[in-house]
């Protein structure tokens, strides 16, 4: 079993995806004969032809249009946006069209279509390439957001997005794209699009994150343990639909919450996980619910990048403080 | 200096406002005179149904509505030159091309009365129903062409956009999509000289609608849309060649808007009367009624007769609309997702629990 890395996995569900069912195609800038400018679709034009390995024109709103199209005649298209900060082009149909055309047509006509986008920063690059902006899509009625942080979970979920009858957003945090290798059997076995993973089991207090903050997550885990304070950690994954009895389950045992999230704080996906522990579980809580999560504002350019994200020591003062509450 | 590209955009026309030839190389629709009274009982049929509902809607019986009136050969025309596997990704008043696919008027009306199983239509199931977001529609018939060239099928994708919808990066996408992947796309602008209230001459500097194709690599033509027969023929030329693998074609199809833009508009706000009144003149039964009687295939007689039948059958289609009860409340959740997602399970019993309660 090879050992990969989280983009490879990538590469390599859509690979397994493309052998066993003639209708998934890939779209996008520069994802054919270049295999992406991350290099997610390398050796697929190769591999299965240019018909099916699709460079389109420069216009993310034709690539977003191309693919509802598709879609609806019965393709699986995967189309890739470049970088998240520029999806907001793809956004009338992936809002207007993707997310609605089955329910519109009282399911005459479906879209079952991936919209895939390099996502998050801390990769010191320019402006525009570094933006955390899912909350925008949890907020859209139809389309699931999943956002995988390990190279086996990125497999398993991309494989499970292509195959869903309806349009998912797989938003992939390329900051840890390349961060380590585990092994991954390309056995086309998918992941479950509705649960979140528990990625460390803990008694005193819950994190709960996504996409790369997994990383400085569990480093601040570790830090806790040093301080003899157990920390549960879990991988939300799939933001939407949220599997949230698994957020529950963790704090009924916990009672203590800290949630972290890269994206602007107000009207973040925390929020959301907030809100539903205020209302579901504020009798299992001992302290209130910690947020560490991006600032209010656009993120810097990259000098100033790793203050805006999230960082160990805020998980862990963040955590700190739910002990001291209670 | 020397010449980097030179272009040239054709008018086709073949009826005069009066019906009067104005060319004698006429295309085989010209002369298949049982198809034209098929195709010109349509069009009357879509005027019977057009005006009953606008009617509809200002007695309370119909939601905002948008009228097709003037648009009737054009539309016909288009949906007459495709085939039953053909793709048809159409704005919102396409009755007549609509109509020759299948689509009831019953589904028109439910449609715009509020219920999204309108979009559920008779028409072949795999057409795009009803797109509201302006030009959107257009890169939708692209990816249907799309698929068609990945798979290998010799289908044509039609789209129809306004001429307010040419000024949108969706209608720039999509011919030039269609231009540089050779797409089997017709791109019809129905340019009906309105968009709301904005005239033609606003939405852009170019001399014609037609030549934004060019730009795209498309050939393109500037057709009277109030002409059915040089609509056809123009549609049949363009459907064919896409079908054979010659790539996609703009047709400028002008005709005029002689209704508001739709029932929640008033033109009388922003447009002379004058204008309205020339462009009576030209509209499209008139000329293709005198084609059809200057040939003898066509009497009053029958004309009256025909919309009577017409007003009939509408009749039956409005009583249907009438009388299709309302979804209940689940439907409001069933089509979001194939499946009921938890959370939406959970909600939808929510409101069930409400409707019991009352």
């Amino acid at each position: 079993m090879a050992q990969i890395t989280l983009i490879e996995a990538v590469t390599q569900a859509l690979a397994y995806e493309m052998r066993i069912d003639p209708s998934v195609v890939v779209l996008g800038e520069d994802v054919g004969v270049n295999g992406g400018v991350f290099r997610a679709t390398q050796g697929l034009q190769e591999k299965f032809g240019a018909d099916r390995v699709i460079d389109t024109p420069l216009d993310e709103a034709s690539i977003a249009g191309l693919t509802v199209g598709m879609a609806a005649q019965g393709l699986r298209p995967v189309a890739e946006a470049q970088f998240e900060g520029f999806i907001y082009p793809m956004m009338e149909h992936i809002a207007c069209h993707a997310a609605r055309m089955r329910t519109r047509t009282r399911g005459r006509l479906t879209c079952p279509a991936v919209f895939r986008a390099p996502w998050g920063g801390g990769i010191r690059a320019p402006e525009h390439h570094s933006e955390a902006n899912e909350a925008l899509f949890t907020n859209i009625p139809g389309l699931r957001v999943v956002l995988p942080s390990s190279p086996g979970r990125a497999y398993g979920l991309l494989l499970a997005a292509i195959r869903d009858p309806d349009p998912v957003m797989f938003f992939e945090p390329k900051r840890i794209y390349r961060q380590y290798k585990e092994e991954v059997a390309d056995d086309g076995e998918a992941l479950p699009l509705d649960v979140c993973f528990v990625l460390r089991d803990g008694s005193d207090v819950t994190l709960v994150t996504w996409g790369a903050q997994v990383k400085e997550t569990l480093e601040a885990a570790d830090a806790l343990a040093a301080r003899g304070i157990s920390a549960e950690v879990i991988d939300v994954a799939t933001l939407k639909p949220l599997d949230f009895d698994t957020i529950h389950e963790s704090v009924k045992k916990t009672g203590r919450c800290v949630i972290v999230h890269e994206a602007p704080r107000t009207a973040g996906f925390g929020a959301e996980i907030a809100a539903r522990l205020a209302g579901e579980a504020i009798y299992d809580l001992v302290a209130p619910v910690e947020r560490v999560t991006g600032y209010d504002t656009h993120i810097p350019l990259y000098r100033l990048e790793m203050k805006y994200l999230p960082s160990v020591e805020r998980i862990v003062a963040a955590a700190e403080r739910t002990l001291a509450a209670s | 200096m020397s010449i980097a590209a030179t272009f040239d955009i054709e008018y086709l026309q073949y009826l005069d406002a009066d019906g009067k030839l104005v060319r004698d190389d006429l295309p085989a629709i010209a002369r298949d005179v049982r198809q034209l009274v098929e195709l010109y009982k349509l069009m009357l049929y879509v005027r019977v149904f057009d005006a009953k509902a606008v009617a509809l809607q200002r007695t309370g019986k119909l939601g905002t509505y948008a009228s097709c009136l003037g648009h009737e050969a054009a539309h016909v025309a288009i949906g007459s030159a495709m085939q039953e596997d053909d793709v048809f990704a159409p704005m919102y008043r396409e009755y007549g091309a609509q109509f020759y696919r299948g689509v009831k008027p019953r589904e028109v009306l439910l449609y715009w009365g509020g219920d999204e199983r309108g979009s559920d239509f008779s028409g072949p199931a795999h057409d795009f129903a009803w797109c509201v977001p302006i030009a959107t529609q257009a890169l939708h018939g692209a990816g249907a062409a799309l698929a068609f060239k990945v798979r290998k099928e010799p289908r044509v994708a039609v789209t129809v956009v306004g001429d307010g919808s040419s000024s949108k990066g969706d209608f720039y996408g999509a011919i030039n999509v269609a231009g540089a992947m050779k797409l089997p796309l017709v791109v019809v602008i129905v340019n009906n000289q309105w968009a709301i209230s904005v005239p033609r001459s606003a939405q852009t500097g170019a001399q014609t609608l037609a030549q934004k194709g060019i730009a795209a690599g498309l050939e393109c033509l500037q057709v009277d849309g109030n002409d059915l027969i040089a609509m056809r023929a123009a549609m049949d030329h363009a459907v064919k060649r896409a079908r054979h693998g010659h790539g996609g074609m703009v047709i400028e199809a002008v005709t005029y808007r002689l209704s508001d833009h739709t029932t929640a508009d008033d033109a009388r706000r922003y447009r002379p009367e004058g204008e309205v009144k020339d462009a009576w003149q030209r509209e499209p039964m008139k000329r293709i009624k005198a084609y059809l009687m200057s040939l003898n295939a066509w009497t009053e007689k029958e004309e009256e007769d025909w919309k009577a039948d017409c007003a009939a059958k509408i009749d039956v289609e409005v009583n249907a609309y009438l009388e299709t009860k309302s979804q209940t409340v689940e439907a409001m959740f069933d089509f979001t997702h194939a499946e009921l997602t938890a959370e939406l399970a959970a909600q939808k019993a929510d409101v069930l629990a409400q409707e019991k309660r009352g």
